[in-house]
């Protein structure tokens, strides 16, 4: 491998021969030189597949609850079993409930890690990294029920209190991915971009932040995922959501119920997951 | 010139051209002034333009004893390449870096083109200052193109002129900008990658480049190539360069000046790369120049200038041999050289075959397997002096006739002689200060 290589460099010296020798164009080369690059070529071809047989298998999923939900005769059944499991104002209303508690949490993580993400990776409050990351990690750290009670204690009850409390549990993948993202670009290309005349700002935006976008981005997917997930819980604190109809599954012994409730969430997880696998293989940036 | 067109690619000895040599025997003249303002003289009127002038710059970084850089003060001319060579650690990197301000200087003054520029502000500053750092730094996520077009777009240029400037670059570093002006970074080799690191610094046409250890991470018969292709763009484009090398060979090779740092950037000599070989001025510059340093020196000494070549008997085909062997028995060698009709030096035919009367064919004796053109370095003459039959070197005129003989002692004579006239050099210096 190293010897084809040097040998492609040593050729490629002649002026005007490199350009029309095919022998030397880049996509002919060995691309294995690095074994990073390798790795994550890999798992861009892994993604790529997982991309396009991802909904395939979601809408497999989705068919397979339609028709147990079809088959459960709701018509006739008793009133423990139909009444949670109505579609137009009860799963659909709950689904939405869901969606929106996930949606502004997300939105609120990303609003407030990247930008202190941003801030904790500049010069003068580099050093306070640890420290905040640490408590960023403790918010993780405490059970996420334990969390919502303590917001509920202090803010009451309602949506408001589940968004926050959810915004303090999932804001750590995002602020270290941005950390890690940002201090992951290379130092000689922000040396390079500092010694043309690029300021500290265009250095960030220019450079920085788009070769991060794809650390960052895996962040946020993983906040979502997490949103998604937490927003189950939203309902012992009034939020509502779909967890509503898990818990009445449970609470009435309802096996249907419970698997109905619980289906749907994963539907929307994996859904919400696969959204956030096209962000990050489409918005990734080009030559990266 | 007839240089053997692998030599370079072979070894990592210096090697000039000819009009490389001619330039350096102009700066040869100024040298004088340079190594007076350098040793605290006031600097003549008739010195050469000084584009970058350090004054007593000095780098002390909080909670260390010994500065990094201390009292540096160094002037560097416009359109030379100076180079700055040290031991590893020796802070050279450092002074490269105050230049264009990456590292804050804390004393002294830094001066472009007697414009303080000390306090200015930096990220413009830069922008006047081409940049090329040994680990190229090109931006990934662009393209060649987009990557070279970082500082005229800073600067607002136009985009059919930034265009434009690509593709004039592209060519310039000798990649073919329709092939490469699309293509990412992580498509090219480390050598192409470093010509397009080369192009990207000459983006906006800087007058003035810094360039920190470019080739040091490119394998050597690149390298070679890149740094033969770096000097032949130099002699067009005459840029004021300072370049950063550990490298004394790289130095030798790159450098108008060189400037030897010690401890702490303390200039230890800053003469010619010729005027440094043929008298380093103390241990620790003899040191760092290493062995050999006597036969580094013959490349910057060409068979024409100083040599008095000598004569040679010669013969041709249709010569008596005994008249031959007459002559060269005067002239007191063992071989005399058989030349073809239009003087063309071909074989060595030993004395003692024309003695015994053997005709003299074209087959007679042995071939002339080596010789020099007028101008080659006296280093290429002692080469082909070692593999030569008769341990002279032939040299011969451009049309390829015979012209003369260097011998050894040509060599010893032009190595003394340098020895001389650089110690006389710093002997008026310091009769002078």
């Amino acid at each position: 491998m190293s010897v084809a290589t040097t040998g492609a460099q040593g050729r490629i010296g002649y002026e005007g021969q490199d350009a029309d020798n095919p022998d030397l164009q880049p996509d002919k080369r060995p691309s294995g030189d690095n074994p990073q690059e390798a790795s994550w070529l890999r798992r861009a071809r892994a993604n790529h597949l997982g991309l396009k047989t991802a909904p395939l298998g979601i809408g497999l999923l989705a068919l397979v609850v339609f028709l147990y939900y079809r088959s459960l005769g709701l018509g006739d059944s008793v009133i423990q079993l139909s009444s949670p499991l109505q579609w137009d104002t009860k799963l659909w209303p709950q689904t939405v409930q869901h969606l929106t508690i996930a949606f502004w949490s997300t939105v609120l993580v990303v609003l407030v890690a990247i930008p202190l993400g941003i801030a904790l990776t500049r010069p003068p409050l580099r050093r306070f990294g640890p420290a905040i990351v640490a408590v960023a990690n403790s918010g993780q750290a405490l059970p996420a029920y334990g969390l919502l009670i303590i917001f509920l204690s202090i803010m009451g009850q309602g949506l408001n209190t589940v968004v926050v409390a959810l915004v303090v549990y999932a804001i750590l993948p995002v602020l270290r991915n941005t950390m890690v993202g940002l201090d992951g670009v290379d130092r000689s290309v922000i040396e390079a971009g500092r010694g043309m005349g690029m300021t500290r700002r265009q250095v960030l935006t220019r450079i920085e932040l788009p070769l991060a976008v794809p650390v960052i981005l895996a962040g946020v997917r993983v906040a979502m995922i997490l949103n998604i997930g937490m927003a189950t819980l939203a309902f012992l604190i009034g939020g509502g959501g779909l967890g509503v109809t898990i818990s009445t599954g449970l609470k009435l012994q309802q096996d249907p119920v419970l698997i109905i409730g619980a289906s749907i969430v994963a539907i929307v997880a994996l859904t919400f997951d696969w959204i956030g696998a096209l962000a990050e293989t489409y918005l990734r940036p080009k030559g990266v | 010139m007839a240089r053997p067109p692998d030599r370079s690619a072979r070894t990592a000895l210096p090697t000039r051209d000819r009009t490389r040599d001619r330039r350096m025997s102009e700066n040869a003249d100024t040298t004088l002034e340079q190594n007076e303002s350098t040793t605290g003289g006031a600097p003549s009127p008739g010195d050469r333009l000084r584009k970058i002038r350090l004054e007593e710059v000095e780098k002390r970084y909080p909670g260390t004893k010994q500065p990094a850089v201390a009292s540096l003060t160094l002037d560097v001319h416009e359109g030379e390449i100076l180079v700055l060579v040290g031991p590893s650690g020796c802070g050279k990197s450092t002074t490269l870096r105050l230049i264009n301000r990456m590292i804050e200087p804390t004393g002294g003054r830094i001066f472009l083109d007697d414009e303080d520029v000390t306090k200015a502000n930096p990220d413009k500053l830069r922008r006047r200052i081409g940049y090329v750092i040994q680990q190229i730094g090109l931006f990934p996520h662009q393209t060649i193109a987009q990557n070279i077009a970082t500082v005229p777009k800073m600067l607002g240029w136009d985009k059919n002129r930034i265009t434009g400037r690509i593709d004039e670059l592209l060519s310039v570093v000798g990649l073919d900008p329709d092939t490469y002006r699309g293509r990412y970074p992580k498509e090219l080799s480390g050598g192409q990658a470093q010509r397009v690191g080369v192009a990207r610094a000459l983006g906006a046409d800087p007058e003035i480049m810094l360039m920190d250890e470019p080739f040091g991470a490119i394998d050597p018969i690149t390298r070679d190539r890149l740094q033969n292709e770096f000097l032949r763009v130099q002699e067009d484009l005459r840029k004021t360069i300072v370049f950063v090398t550990h490298d004394i060979d790289e130095a030798i090779k790159m450098g108008d000046r060189i400037a030897i740092l010690g401890e702490q950037s303390v200039i230890r000599q800053v003469d010619t790369p010729e005027r440094i070989l043929a008298f380093p001025v103390d241990d620790f510059v003899r040191d760092f120049i290493g062995e050999g340093s006597t036969l580094k020196g013959l490349h910057f000494e060409t068979v024409d200038e100083h040599v008095k070549l000598e004569p040679y008997p010669t013969m041709h085909v249709g010569d008596t041999p005994t008249d031959a062997a007459a002559r060269a028995s005067e002239a007191n060698t063992d071989w005399i050289l058989l030349l073809d009709e239009q003087d063309h030096p071909i074989r060595w035919v030993a004395v003692g075959d024309l003695e015994r009367g053997e005709a003299v064919t074209a087959e007679s004796g042995s071939e002339v397997a080596a010789k020099v053109s007028l101008g080659a370095t006296l280093f290429e003459a002692l080469e082909q002096m070692l593999i030569s039959e008769a341990a002279v070197s032939p040299v011969v005129r451009d049309d390829g006739s015979f012209y003369g003989v260097v011998r050894l002692t040509h060599l010893n004579r032009a190595i003394r002689r340098a020895r001389l006239e650089a110690r006389e050099h710093y002997e008026s210096l310091e009769a002078t200060s």
